[in-house]
């Protein structure tokens, strides 16, 4: 399996603080279904930050579909985020346009033609189960509804890498393990997925994912991913 | 269903990424103050140009006109020389026609400050004579043939009588040129404003722009429609209102019924440069804009 991502002694200052992230290094493999876990607090989200580019590192190297991510110039990145679909742990909906819009954005952002959207948009309404709701304005919807307009908004560009901040924070578990689910199908056609979380239940949804321990900004494991468990029978 | 219902149709597009950025004060607010900037613009140029055809015509007109004055104390001299030269004059090529001043006209004009004396046939008056050359004529010429005839006799260009006249105008023509130019700085300047202001009032969502791949060439775009919008509404509104104005001046000149005023109209050229000038402004403007905000959107990630 290809590596799609690298970090080697990545490290993250914000301004003038203390490190926030230190000393990480792992490897994502192409097609692989990742969890990022830790206390509140661990630098969860920075870590995600720099993996969607987001934020640049204050040290260390961090390579994205095999290329140097951190000298790389501003020009070039818009071509790397649109390859990646980020879930924000505080949603980020646009909050003047519709579900619909919000979700049909990073389409229109890719230039797909008006005609074109109606489609993959209603699809991916429906399979968050929004279908009813499509002209509603992200105030309007419940703090569940928005995660799954996020969502939506994340996975319909068939990204490479999946990235989601705590996405089923705020939804119930019947509808956690649908976006679990969902995650799941587009990580078997291929998407790469790190989804970061509090919640151990969730790892146990999806066999075969993998682990990445961060405990106040420091990769547990320092080789990377540990295979999680498999689930055991007859959980609740 | 119902939520699809306010959806479809061809017009979506430009919507589409017009709502991308919600409606801000910042840039209503700049319609007005493209609709007032024009409407300056426009007064200003529009003087500038009519009075520069004012001092065109005037110089056209006084360029070819003077008088010579036979100095000769002795009355029976005088008109020979005059009689003299009239007819020289008369045999010039670049002279157009040649108006002896009626010695009895000239009493009348002069009888404000002589009175009654002015009729005195032995009071040493000179003998004039108006002389129009053909147009572009070297007044030189004309001099240098009075010149031959009597050194003593005088001649005068009324193009130097009017000159402080003409240098006024062109003053004038310039200063409204000066004040165009200021004009459309000032409006790039506002352009420029109201532009990094939207950019701060829309950070949000375009930094999720940004994060879902929009290119600076993108999230500019969105700013240039609405500001090109806005500065079109503003320009028509402006325009229109400061061609109500001047056709209201040009008919309260033309009532009034002076040369020098009534010369100050509009060519067709300078009509298509006050037509123009809105349509300069709202290029300015989009203009400006997508360099304020492709500058700021440099110093972001
Ligand atoms: N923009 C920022 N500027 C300064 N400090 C920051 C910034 N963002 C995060 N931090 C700090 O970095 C640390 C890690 O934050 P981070 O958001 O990455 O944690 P997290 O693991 O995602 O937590 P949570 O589970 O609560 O979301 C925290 O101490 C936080 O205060
Ligand atoms: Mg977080």
């Amino acid at each position: 399996m290809a590596n799609i991502v690298q970090f080697e002694n990545v490290g993250l200052r914000y301004g003038t603080g203390p490190e926030t992230l230190s000393d990480i290094s792992f490897t994502l493999g192409s097609g692989a279904f990742y969890f990022l876990t830790g206390a509140s607090g661990a630098g969860k989200t920075s870590l995600l930050k720099l993996l969607y580019l987001a934020q640049r590192p204050s040290r260390g190297i961090i390579r994205l579909f095999g290329e140097d991510a951190v000298t790389m110039p501003r020009g070039r990145l818009p071509g790397f985020r649109r390859r990646i679909g980020v879930v924000f742990q505080d949603f980020r909906l646009v909050p003047h346009l519709s579900a619909w819009d919000n979700i049909a954005l990073p389409l229109r952002v890719a230039g797909m033609p008006e005609e074109d959207l109606e489609q993959p948009v209603r699809e991916m309404l429906a399979w968050v189960g929004l279908g009813e709701r499509a002209g509603a304005k992200p105030a309007t919807l419940s703090g569940g509804e928005q995660q799954r307009v996020a969502i939506a908004r994340a996975v319909i560009g068939r990204p490479e890498i999946l990235v989601a901040d705590e996405p089923t924070g705020n939804v119930d578990p019947d509808m956690a393990d649908r976006l679990i689910h969902l995650f799941d199908s587009l990580n078997r056609l291929g998407t790469t997925v790190v989804v970061a979380t509090h919640d151990f239940q969730l790892l146990a949804r999806v066999p075969g994912a993998q682990m990445m321990r961060l405990d106040k900004g420091r990769l547990l494991d320092p080789t990377g991913a540990l295979r999680y468990p498999p689930p055991p029978r007859g959980e609740s | 269903m119902i939520a699809f219902g306010t959806r479809g149709g061809e017009t979506r597009r430009g919507g589409a990424d017009r709502r991308v950025l919600d409606e801000a004060g910042t840039l209503r607010a700049m319609t007005w103050v493209m609709a007032i900037m024009l409407f300056l613009t426009l007064l200003a140029a529009a003087a500038g140009l009519g009075t520069r055809q004012a001092a065109t015509a005037l110089e056209r007109q006084l360029a070819g006109r003077m008088t010579v004055q036979v100095v000769e104390g002795s009355p029976a001299k005088r008109d020979t020389i005059a009689a003299q030269m009239v007819a020289a004059l008369k045999a010039l090529p670049q002279v157009r026609r040649v108006m002896p001043v009626d010695r009895a006209e000239l009493t009348r004009l002069l009888a404000p400050w002589l009175g009654a004396a002015g009729a005195d046939a032995d009071l040493p008056m000179p003998a004039m004579i108006d002389v129009d050359l053909i147009a572009d004529a070297d007044p030189a010429a004309v001099v240098a043939a009075v010149r031959r005839i009597d050194a003593a006799s005088r001649v005068d260009r009324h193009a130097s009588w009017m000159s402080p006249v003409s240098g006024l105008m062109a003053t004038v023509t310039w200063l409204a040129f000066g004040l165009v130019a200021l004009m459309l700085s000032a409006t790039a300047a506002v352009v420029v404003l109201a532009a990094r202001a939207g950019l701060e009032t829309h950070r949000a969502t375009i930094e999720i722009m940004h994060m879902l791949g929009s290119t600076d060439v993108q999230v500019a775009r969105l700013f240039q429609r609405r500001i090109a919008r806005d500065a079109a509404l503003g320009a028509i509104g402006g325009g229109v209102l400061a061609m109500g104005v001047l056709a209201l001046v040009a008919a309260r000149v033309a009532a009034v019924g002076s040369d020098l005023l009534g010369s100050a109209t509009l060519a067709p050229a300078d009509w298509t440069i006050l037509l123009l000038l809105p349509v300069a402004f709202v290029l300015l403007a989009t203009l400006a804009a997508r360099i304020a905000v492709l500058a700021a959107l440099r110093k972001t990630l």
